[in-house]
Parts: structure tokens; C-alpha cells; sequence
């Protein structure tokens, strides 16, 4: 995984609230078996017309958001499916990070996995962003996760909360699989306790 | 000992280490794997050379991709079909047992868990998929994992876990006859929104919780997660020790009277305070229908479709009007009045036996509106099997509608059971998504006994005062 420490960059805009990962990524696209090569899907149903043409207004067919690292959106984002295709395909497309007020708990975990960083803002920090947006083409924003801020390019700087437990893991890339194999004495040991104190759960299936 | 929630119960007997900022190390029970969501997960291990700590914990069954139509013929999609093959090529590989497409125990995994006794009171139980919330009707710990954990899972047993908060959905009194657990589900999930329960898991208590059977506490469980939650959780009682009691992979003898000792000592301390808490009374609930794009746009079946106008101006009013244009509706259509074409039955929400039961009961000697097209997909090969032996396939056939082999079907059409672009749905799964049963389609959620009724009339209609 790929650390994140600081990020400078292109910031786009999906401004609407509950966005789901049935729609970050349709069905389709999930039946594949590799991780990478999912920016194909990014938004698909959304990206194009009923008709199969593009759609001009969505974000990601705007000349002004190409190269994004950076998606600023709604309320709730990621909620719906466990399925890791959704922060795969992002990451694919090339975005590092998502602002928004809150992301639904799978999905936050999810980014978390393949080194993309969400940050959550109040509601009214995320609207001024969106004003901020829409105002300038070009509008880019600086984050930094050492020091847990979101810095604009007028100066100010909005502060975000993060377990010190995943700020460490991503600003190290660290291996969260290796992370617990190195306790493994510790496992071992939970595992012949709880064989004694609850031996049903330890039947072979 | 300080009182404790359910929750905290099973939470505190699985850490195995701590982090400083409570971050947890937490010990796996069981694990099951679908096609979809473990490929990549299988092919981490295999770069790192590592194997599953403990095979014999996972259990592991294809239904996202399978044709729920003759299997004799196999699978026709190159896409689905490498995908299950990729599956049974690495359950072999790694010594995992799996129920292939032709094993009569096959099923959505969320039905087969309970249904062969894996699932049981005060386990952790993980899936690489969001309706893991489902075995909590048993006053299990399970919640929907990302690739990434399932193959953490897979090489440590283990997950690392930010502890959640907790959340009680009391619902008291007696739900009224003709409403069910969905309708329930559906109305709490109205009442809180679909993001509700972020960073919570929900325990359901209340003695209308306590009246539903096993099927209708799977139900509620499941859609959990469209309130937000990962997890959804009701104390095990008499009932769910019935149910488990004889299944092939649940204890027995010895092991069965030790588990039932300590099962009876799970259940939440009664002066424990909870996060937060909701409060809803079970005679206010009618049967509900979806009318937007998200679980939580819904409404009374006797009420009518709302105006966005009078929704607060901004994000909510914005989603609704473009909720509304998606599924076709206009402001203040009564539901009752949405004319629909396909019915779909089936999911891991209401696939069990419980549900058919119930679908044959209001279509029995009634025919599927000439313009509906109607199926039933069974959770599982032995849902399936006891249908038939009750003669419920009949009744289904006979008024009109189709009878599949199981799976997950049309709840998220990856396999080819898919809606048209326009046409208008009433399914009993759990998501109503835009394009979530097919690009364009548009889906209203409802109970068994809703849908059947729709099937019939054509349209959704009251089925308190229904005949």
C-alpha cells in the first residue's frame, strides 16, 4: 500500500448525499477477480446518458476536474455494499482523498486498506469548500496528515480527526496483514484459552 | 462487574490485544467467503505466500453470479463463470470447504449460515459483504468486511476494529396483523435515515422483537446496514435455541448444554444505558413501500408519494426530487395507486421458508396480474427442497409466477436476472438503488405478503383490507 502523508491537489466536486457504492461502482464491473483496471466503472451509470453518451455535467467528463486527486462530496458517501471495487475504482481514476461531513463505516475502512485517506469535515467547512470550488477553476487544496489539517489556498485551515492507530498505519504504508501476524503469541494464547472456556466454537467445519 | 450490553459481552471476550487508542485486535469465529468479494483477497495470500490460519473456520458458497434458471447447462457468462471457478480452485487449494452450485445445501450465504447451525449465539461472524449483519438475529457479532480484511481474516484470524458505539431499537407492543419484520425494518429505517446508525451497532429489544420468529429477526438484522449500522443484534431466547438446536454444524450432547449455559447469561444487563436509543411502537407501523432511491425514502402503504417541496431546502430536498424523476413518480400519488411489472421474491432478506410461506398464503387460488411478471428465488437448495415437499412451488406456479433455483438473484442482478430500463418492481430485497436490479429499473421494497399482493392487483394494495 502506498503511505500518505501529505497531498497536494485538483479537487472535484459530486455534490449530492448518500451516495451509494452500487453506483461509485455498478454490478457489472464486479466480477472480476483483480484489483486493479476498476476506473472503467468509476461512476458508470452516472458517467454516461440513458442513451450511452457521456454525460457533460458529471464531474469526471468536466475538462476542469481532469487529473482530481482530491473528491469533495456529500453527506453518508459509500454507504450500501461491503465490496472494496468502490475505493479500488477511485483509487484507479487516480483520487488519493474524499472530503465530505461522514462516510458510511465499511467504506471508510475500506479506503483505509489501499492508502486513500477520507477526511471528514463539518458541514459547513464542506459547503464553503463546494463554494470554493465552484468559484475558481483550478481550485486545489493541501492535505496534511501529520498534522491532521485541510489546508486552502486563501489560508485557512480546517482541522479533522483521526484513530492514531490508522494515521500511523497509512502515513507509514505499513502492511496491516504482517501488522498482526507479529502478534501472533498473543493469538495463540486467546485461541487455547477460548478452546477451553468455549470449545463449540472451535468445532471444524 | 459493571453492567454490559450484548455488545460489550461478546466485544470484550474477543480482544485479543488492545491498541493505546482503543483500536482492537479482534478474534474471527467464523468466516464466509462468496465468489465475488475473495478472489483478490485469496490472490494476496498467494503473493505472500501466506495460507489460512484456520481453514476449517471458513465456509464457502458461490450465489451473487449463479443462473437461478436449469444449472445442468452451466453458466453461460464467461465473467460469472471464471469467477466461481476461481473459487472452487482456491477453496481446494487452501482445504476450505465449500458447497458448490450443485450442492443442495448451496444458498445465499446468509441464508446457509443459519440454516446449517454455523451461525450461534456470541460468535464473531465476518463476510465479505454487507448483509453479514443478517446472523445477528442470534445474538451473534457479524458485520460486512472489505477484501482487503477478508483476506486479513483468511492469514490471521483476526480483524483490527475500532471499537463502535451502541445503539437500542426498542420496539414494544404487537405488531398488527399482515405487517411483518420488513415493515418493521422499514420503518425504523425511515425513522432514523439510512445513516442513522453510522458508527453504531443497533441491539433490537422490546417484546415485539421478542414475538418475531427466527425468519423475522434475520430480516430485521439484515437491513441493519441500510440504517447505517454494520451490525444488528437480538438477545437469543427460547426461540433461537429451538432453531439452532439439531442442525448439522451446531453443538451437540455435552457441547449443547455447556453453549445453552453460557447463551443464557449473553443477553444484555437490564440497568445498562445504551449510546442512544430509539423508541417505536409496534401497533404505529403499517405495511411500508419504498418510493425513492434509498431505503429510507419510504412511506405507509396508504400514504402518498411526498413532496420534495415540503422537504428542508438543500441536500435532502435536491435527493428527493432526483429520487423521484429516477423512479417516475409525482408528488402526491397515492402508493397505492404505482402500477407495477415485475415482482421479485427472494434475497437474503426474505428467502426463507417462513417468507414463502407466507407469499403462497395471500396467492393461493389468485392469479399474477396479466402484465406482471413474477419469480421466486429460494434462499437456498433446502429452502427449496421444503417448499416443495409443502407443495408451495404449486401454489407459486399455478398463480403465475416463476420458480427458480437459489441465489441472490435479481436483489443486485449480477447474474442475468436483471430489470429492463423503466420497469418498475416490487421485490422483497433489501436495496433500491439506482440501478441496483438493473440499469434504469426502479425498485419499491416491501414485505412477502406486499409483493404478493401487488403480483395479483398489479399495483401495491393495502393488504389490511385486501381479500
Amino acid at each position: 500500500m502506498e503511505a500518505f502523508t501529505t497531498l497536494t491537489g485538483l479537487v472535484a466536486v459530486l455534490d449530492r448525499v448518500n451516495v451509494d457504492t452500487d453506483q461509485i461502482i455498478p454490478k457489472q464491473y464486479l466480477k472480476t477477480i483483480h484489483r486493479t483496471g476498476l476506473k472503467e466503472g468509476l461512476f458508470a451509470d452516472w458517467r454516461h446518458r440513458p442513451d450511452g453518451s457521456l454525460d457533460p455535467l458529471f464531474f469526471m467528463n468536466q475538462t476542469r476536474y481532469q487529473g482530481a486527486t482530491i473528491l469533495l462530496t456529500g453527506d453518508n458517501f459509500g454507504c450500501g455494499s461491503s465490496r472494496e471495487h468502490a475505493p479500488w475504482a477511485l483509487l484507479d481514476y487516480g483520487i488519493r482523498s474524499l472530503l465530505a461531513p461522514s462516510f458510511a463505516d465499511i467504506f471508510f475502512s475500506n479506503c483505509f486498506q489501499n492508502g486513500i485517506l477520507p477526511v471528514r469535515l463539518q458541514a459547513h467547512e464542506i459547503q464553503q469548500l463546494f463554494d470554493a470550488v465552484h468559484a475558481q477553476e483550478g481550485y486545489r487544496l493541501m492535505i496534511d496528515l501529520p498534522s491532521q489539517k485541510v489546508k486552502t489556498p486563501e489560508g485557512t485551515s480546517f482541522h479533522f480527526d483521526i484513530d492514531p492507530f490508522r494515521k500511523t498505519g497509512l502515513i507509514q504504508g505499513l502492511d496491516a496483514i504482517d501488522l498482526t501476524l507479529q502478534r501472533e503469541p498473543a493469538i495463540a494464547a486467546y485461541e487455547a484459552r477460548r478452546k477451553q472456556e468455549v470449545p463449540w466454537l472451535f468445532q471444524d467445519l | 462487574m459493571s453492567a454490559k450490553t450484548m455488545f460489550e459481552k461478546i466485544w470484550d471476550a474477543h480482544v485479543v490485544d488492545e491498541e493505546p487508542d482503543g483500536t482492537a485486535l479482534l478474534y474471527i469465529d467464523r468466516h464466509l467467503v462468496h465468489e465475488v468479494t475473495s478472489p483478490q483477497a485469496f490472490e494476496g495470500l498467494k503473493q505472500t505466500g501466506r495460507k489460512p490460519r484456520r481453514p476449517t473456520a471458513v465456509l464457502a458458497v458461490p450465489d451473487h453470479n449463479v443462473p437461478t434458471t436449469d444449472r445442468r447447462v452451466g453458466i453461460p457468462d464467461p465473467m460469472s463463470h471464471r469467477q466461481i471457478q476461481m473459487l472452487e480452485e482456491n477453496c481446494a487449494g487452501f482445504s476450505i470447504q465449500m458447497f458448490g452450485m450443485n450442492d443442495i445445501r448451496q444458498g445465499i450465504v446468509h441464508v446457509i449460515g443459519p440454516e446449517q447451525g454455523l451461525t450461534l449465539p456470541g460468535m464473531t461472524i465476518v463476510c465479505g459483504d454487507s448483509h453479514t449483519s443478517t446472523h445477528g438475529a442470534f445474538g451473534a457479532l457479524a458485520f460486512g468486511i472489505g477484501t482487503s480484511e477478508v483476506e486479513h481474516v483468511l492469514a490471521t484470524q483476526c480483524l483490527v476494529q475500532k471499537r463502535p458505539k451502541t445503539m437500542e431499537i426498542l420496539v414494544e407492543g404487537t405488531l398488527s396483523e399482515h405487517c411483518s419484520a420488513k415493515d418493521m425494518i422499514l420503518a425504523i429505517i425511515g425513522e432514523i435515515g439510512t445513516s442513522g446508525g453510522t458508527g453504531y451497532v443497533m441491539e433490537y429489544t422490546g417484546s415485539a422483537i421478542r414475538a418475531l420468529s427466527m425468519e423475522g429477526r434475520m430480516t430485521l438484522c439484515n437491513m441493519s446496514i441500510e440504517g447505517g449500522a454494520r451490525a444488528g443484534m437480538i438477545a437469543p431466547d427460547e426461540i433461537t435455541f429451538s432453531f439452532i438446536k439439531g442442525r448439522p454444524l451446531a453443538p451437540k450432547g455435552t457441547l449443547l448444554d455447556q453453549a445453552l449455559a453460557a447463551w443464557a447469561e449473553l443477553g444484555t444487563d437490564p440497568e445498562v444505558q445504551f449510546d442512544k436509543a430509539v423508541h417505536l411502537q409496534a401497533e404505529d407501523i403499517a405495511p411500508q413501500v419504498t418510493w425513492g432511491t434509498n431505503p429510507g425514502m419510504v412511506s405507509r402503504v396508504d400514504g402518498t408519494v411526498p413532496n420534495p417541496l415540503s422537504m428542508p431546502k438543500g441536500a435532502v430536498r435536491q435527493a428527493a426530487e432526483r429520487a423521484l424523476e429516477y423512479m417516475g413518480l409525482r408528488p402526491g400519488t397515492p402508493i397505492e395507486q404505482i402500477k407495477i411489472d415485475r415482482v421479485f421474491i427472494g434475497s437474503c432478506t426474505n428467502s426463507r421458508i417462513e417468507d414463502l410461506r407466507v407469499v403462497a398464503s395471500y396467492l393461493k387460488g389468485k392469479k399474477v396480474a396479466p402484465w406482471v411478471h413474477a419469480m421466486v428465488v429460494p434462499g437456498s437448495g433446502l429452502v427449496k427442497k421444503q417448499a416443495e415437499e409443502e407443495g408451495l412451488d404449486q401454489v407459486f406456479r399455478s398463480a403465475g409466477m416463476e420458480w427458480r433455483e437459489s441465489g441472490c438473484s435479481m436483489c443486485l442482478a449480477m447474474n442475468a436476472d436483471v430489470l429492463q430500463p423503466g420497469e418498475r418492481c416490487a421485490s422483497t430485497s433489501n436495496r433500491n438503488f439506482e440501478g441496483r436490479q438493473g440499469k434504469g429499473g426502479r425498485t419499491h421494497l416491501v414485505s412477502p405478503a406486499m409483493a404478493a399482493a401487488a403480483a395479483v392487483a398489479g399495483h401495491f394494495v393495502d393488504i389490511r383490507h385486501w381479500a
